[in-house]
């Protein structure tokens, strides 16, 4: 089974990058490639310029990878799983940086639980200070807050943040599409393993063009049956090209008798543009070869 | 922060001691225990009516150094095989895989660990059973012994680290043990000298490389072996390499580790 198809793409240094795409598209292959977890059938993979295969040490000791699964070793405590993963890097006496990501984590309390007795969200927050114990200046994170609670999840992006300012590449995979509009300064999208979009949050969010509005009625006017987007029950999202056509629809439902519940205006998100783009599902020039 | 080229193994060393370590009643007390029954067992039954190396050593000091070397090898079989299969089924291998060991670290420490845990468990095998035959404290060749529990423990903490890499399950690598560790490990004359065996048994067992660990391990305590020491020797290392070359080259290929 072909998992990528040719993805041609470079993350510049510094940047907060986000990989989008439903699942099966390829994103947690192509990090596994840039891992050295897979390797790639051609083509190749380079950090800061360190070939993942030919210079594997290199590249791995500038990676951080936080993993999609919850895994753990259930032998040892918070603080021990740190030191270990640092020790795997050759790094001794990490005691204050493992500190710093217990403290950041919100894990201090916990470092010496045993892994086993962590909620799934802890052991997350672990998995995130398991990738970045040999402080990498890249850093992946492929579904870093799945199962992790709104108010640490809120304090995990301040540290991821933080980071991203101090200097750290950041690549994000998510499918919290508001994280990524909110964090990601550029986007790629892949699908069934092409990338079919490439380009900065701005410009992405700029190619759904138009406003939208959100309607809870028992139908929409004739008239505005080519308008709607999509439905669910008795709630309509109509596109609209200007603000002015928003005062012709409320005349057409007015005409028509048809009584509002709820009307409101909705502003282009990733989700639109995501659901676009997949929904059109090919290559865009120059963003796959 | 100090950082250290190239050594990551000795921390995935000391990850694989501390983890037998954490359990120690189960890896390392339980085998003694085990192994101090077989002795009260086969002692009790076979020493009146049981004869080796032409009665020139009771049974039950025969026996003893057998089982330690029977310790010794299936404690080093377990000790990799169970880290690597737990470690690839839970998924935790992850965090050996990102960072920048080599196939070689890999398998220096695996092995090592596998090393250290079949020599403490034959080590407490011997003390224990030293109540029930004080004077083999007396080795006449304690190096030859340390050589064949050495290579012999290296030789089985290869095979776990093959055997947990080959394995997708748990049911796989009892297979293994059940169908190729276990019986290689009773047939190598542990429990009786192959010279009381038939002629097509005694050619057969030739064949076994675990009885040349066992024989040439209890000419180090006895003086006595069925066939001479440094021919032992040289099989066993000769495995060893071979055994040893043949993972470093799956390892390199990433073999079950990196797709």
């Amino acid at each position: 089974m072909q998992a990528l198809a040719g993805v041609s793409l470079a993350v510049e240094q510094g940047e907060f990058f986000g990989l989008l795409g439903p699942n099966g598209a390829g994103k947690t292959t192509l990090i596994s490639v840039l891992a050295g977890l897979t390797r790639a059938d051609s083509g190749s993979a380079r950090v800061l310029g360190h070939d993942v295969v030919s210079d594997y040490r290199n590249s791995r000791r500038a990676l951080g990878v936080v993993p999609q699964e919850l895994v753990f070793d259930p032998f040892f405590s918070v603080r021990e799983t740190l030191a270990i993963q640092s020790g795997y890097f050759g790094i001794r006496d990490n005691g204050d940086w493992i500190d710093e990501i217990l403290h950041h984590l919100d894990l201090t309390s916990k470092a010496d639980a045993n892994m086993r007795s962590l909620s799934g969200g802890m052991k997350r927050r672990v998995l995130v200070g398991q990738a970045l114990v040999h402080k990498p200046p890249v850093i992946v994170l492929d579904e870093p807050t799945a199962g992790v609670d709104v108010e640490l999840r809120q304090n995990l992006w301040a540290f991821i943040r933080k980071l991203n300012r101090d200097g750290h590449t950041i690549i994000l995979t998510t499918h919290y599409l508001e994280e990524a509009e909110a964090l990601c300064g550029r986007i790629a999208m892949l699908k069934s393993g092409l990338v079919v979009a490439l380009d900065t949050t701005k410009n992405l969010l700029a190619r759904v063009s138009g406003l939208a509005v959100r309607l809870v009625a028992e139908r929409v006017p004739g008239a505005w049956q080519s308008r709607v987007t999509s439905h669910e029950g008795r709630v309509f999202t109509l596109g609209i090209e200007r603000y002015a056509d928003l005062e012709a629809l409320l005349a057409a439902l007015r005409v028509e008798g048809i009584a509002i519940d709820e009307l409101a205006l909705v502003e282009t998100d990733l989700e639109q543009v995501f659901l676009k783009i997949m929904g059109a599902g090919r290559a865009l020039p120059g963003a796959a070869e | 922060m100090s950082r250290v080229a190239g050594a990551g193994w000795l921390t995935l060393l000391y990850k694989e001691l501390l983890r037998f370590w954490k359990v120690a009643f189960q890896t390392i007390l339980a085998p003694v225990i085990t192994t101090l029954l077989y002795l009260l067992i086969f002692s009790h039954v076979l020493e009146s009516r049981v004869s080796v190396f032409n009665g020139e050593v009771r049974y039950t000091a025969f026996l003893v150094p057998g089982l330690v070397m029977m310790s010794v090898l299936q404690n080093a079989f377990a000790n990799s095989s169970s880290s690597m299969i737990q470690s690839k089924i839970t998924g935790n291998l992850i965090f050996i895989l990102l960072p920048p060991l080599s196939p070689a670290d890999f398998f220096l420490a695996y092995v090592l660990g596998a090393m250290v845990r079949g020599i403490v468990v034959g080590l407490g095998v011997f003390v224990v059973t030293l109540f029930f035959v004080p004077s083999l404290i007396a080795m006449p060749h304690p190096f030859w012994a340390l050589a064949f529990a050495l290579l012999g423990s290296a030789i089985l903490g290869t095979l776990g680290l093959l055997g947990g890499l080959w394995a997708d399950k748990f049911d796989q690598l009892a297979a293994f043990q059940n169908f190729l560790i276990t019986p290689l490990t009773f047939l190598s004359g542990v429990f009786y000298s192959i010279h009381s065996l038939p002629p097509f048994w005694q050619t057969l067992s030739h064949l076994n490389p675990f009885f040349y660990m066992i024989d040439g391990f209890r000419y180090g305590f006895l003086g006595l072996s069925d066939v001479p020491p440094s021919l032992s020797l040289a099989i066993v290392a000769a495995c060893s390499l071979l055994l040893s070359l043949t993972t470093l080259l799956l390892l390199k290929r990433g073999w079950k580790l990196r797709h």
